[in-house]
């Protein structure tokens, strides 16, 4: 008997899954990239350089070029986080895409793992863009920004771990909205993306350091400026620790929702 | 050696017990129908065989595989066409057969030369860029039975093939499965379509409450438990026939406004009702039908 509580069997098989989603994106590629795109870089640009205006040097740069690191975690973030809520569960609930798949020889361990590594491809483009265009405001400083790349994927296989964790969870996609608000943006306001975390009174700053988005920024910033992150083991352990127990947390609660 | 082999299989959720001691046996080649009312465990029963869930007991041995342990091994030689269909919206007609025989190992060039054939026993030859929200419910059904062919498989699970469908769709459906059979393959349905069941099915079992309550060919089931003429009666006065009708037939039995007699010799049945033109019946030989509301009732389920 497989216990519940097993840890994930992982196989090549879910290459297979990987290749469906990537063959759908294929058709919308441009939409999608666009659509993904344009919320944060309207924010970017209009933050970066209309509040950057009042502020000047923000953490030693320009504000444009301390806000496009915070938001290359954000960004790619999101961009796993969708991936792994609202887009997983239509494939899970809505269309049985799923259903389909376990019924050829492929287990949900397959299926999971697919969308986990999908939600994270979604994210590297997520972040490639995003690098290619702070590079073209003359703001990335190679070739040290380009290890914003793997740092993109990770952040995505943490969130896209994340999301498929609520999304075994979710009675609809309204549920979608409470992990949104009430913990993402949260994150999001105590992670530094906005101004540096250093400004928070030392109680919120501990908390601050728990949360996988912190490291994520601590990360992204100084590589996209050029410079090496000052504790990178720590952040890329944290990372890493979020994405391995997320996705545990994954494969247990949608064994429980799917296989019972 | 057995297509799919079950003993003593049990499986509860929530408490209740919905799986209650299944023993069944399908042998290669044949069309076995599992026919039950609503709820009374069959996709539960097709889910365990297929290991997508986990039996509390009992041991599965499908195409000679241990289930759930070997269910991988199992599933690669099965197709499953399920209840509701599932097939790709974002893929043409042909992608969702080129996208499903990647979930078997098979590569574009293993699936491409088979997709015309596929089509060909669909019934869609020439359709393989439509889109899926083009297609009518029998295409569909068509389609779904078309991918649960890209493997070959040896033995098909079929959950109510047929629901939904006008009966135009539902005999190219039938049509197809004896062809499938006639190739060899060995069957697995599900259905409360009795005409399916007795047009199809070289086997059945009844299923009602978790347990398998007969289990045979539809003739000799027929044979073993219902008398072999119906006289089907309504119209005005037909509670005060009754009393008649009972002497004239072995067994009675009034549902709402319709009285069922069931009898080996009509012939003293229908004098009777000569006499009382006011009454409208059907004479017919007795079917599957009347031998399942016979065993589950005729209490509605949901």
């Amino acid at each position: 008997m497989r216990s519940r509580y097993a840890l994930p069997a992982l196989s090549l098989r879910f290459v297979a899954v990987w290749q469906r989603h990537f063959l759908v994106w294929r058709k919308l590629a441009i939409p999608s990239i666009l659509g993904n795109l344009a919320d944060p870089l309207i924010v970017l640009f209009g933050l970066g350089y209309g509040l950057g205006a009042a502020l000047g040097q923000v953490g030693g740069s320009s504000y444009f070029g301390f806000l496009a690191g915070g938001f290359l975690a954000s960004t790619t973030m999101y961009a796993a986080t969708f991936e792994s809520l609202f887009s997983a569960y239509s494939r899970m609930h809505v269309q049985k895409t799923w259903e389909a798949i376990v019924n050829a020889p492929m287990t949900l361990e397959d299926v999971l793992a697919g969308e986990w590594v999908w939600a994270a491809s979604k994210a590297f483009a997520a972040g490639v863009c995003l690098l290619a265009i702070v590079a073209a405001a003359g703001q990335a400083s190679f070739p040290l920004a380009l290890a914003t790349v793997p740092v993109a994927v990770l952040i995505g296989l943490t969130f896209a771990a994340l999301g498929l964790s609520i999304n075994a969870l979710a009675s609809g996609y309204d549920f979608f909205s409470y992990y949104m608000t009430l913990l993402l943006t949260p994150m999001m306001m105590l992670s530094g993306v906005f101004f540096p975390v250093e400004r928070l009174p030392e109680a919120v700053q501990a908390v601050a350091w728990a949360l996988p988005l912190y490291h994520g920024v601590e990360l992204a910033r100084p590589l996209l400026a050029g410079s090496l992150p000052a504790q990178p083991l720590l952040n890329l352990a944290v990372l890493a620790g979020y994405a391995l127990a997320g996705f545990y947390l994954a494969t247990v609660l949608t064994r429980r929702r799917l296989l019972t | 050696m057995k297509s799919l082999e079950v003993r003593g299989l049990r499986k509860s959720y929530a408490g209740a017990e919905v799986v209650c001691g299944v023993d069944l046996e399908v042998a290669p080649g044949e069309c076995f129908g599992l026919l039950g009312p609503n709820g009374a465990g069959k996709t539960t029963t097709l889910r365990l065989c297929l290991g997508l869930s986990d039996p509390d007991a009992g041991e599965i041995q499908l195409l000679g595989h241990a289930v759930p342990e070997r269910a991988r091994e199992a599933r690669a030689q099965v197709g499953v066409v399920p209840q509701f269909d599932n097939l790709d919206p974002d893929f043409s007609v042909a992608e969702n057969l080129t996208v499903y025989g990647r979930y078997f190992g098979l590569g574009r060039a293993q699936i491409a030369p088979r997709i015309p054939q596929l089509l060909e026993f669909a019934g869609l030859a020439g359709r393989s860029e439509a889109k899926i929200q083009t297609l009518s419910g029998g295409m569909k059904r068509r389609l779904t039975l078309a991918r649960a062919l890209v493997n070959d498989p040896r033995m098909l699970f079929m959950d109510e093939p047929t629901t939904g469908l006008d009966p135009q769709a539902r005999h190219l459906i039938w049509e197809r499965l004896r062809r499938l059979t006639q190739e060899g393959r060995t069957l697995l349905l599900t259905t409360h379509f009795m005409e399916e069941a007795q047009r199809l099915c070289s086997r059945v079992a009844i299923m009602d409450h978790g347990r398998i309550i007969a289990q045979g060919t539809p003739r000799e089931l027929i044979a073993r438990h219902l008398e072999s003429q119906v006289v089907e009666v309504h119209g005005p006065g037909v509670e005060a026939w009754m009393a008649e009708a009972k002497t004239r037939a072995s067994r009675t039995e009034l549902a709402g406004e319709t009285a069922f007699c069931y009898a080996d010799e009509v012939e003293p049945l229908i004098a009777s009702l000569h006499a009382r033109p006011e009454l409208v019946y059907l004479h017919r030989p007795a079917n599957l039908e009347d031998l399942f509301l016979k065993l589950t009732g005729r209490d509605l389920r949901d």
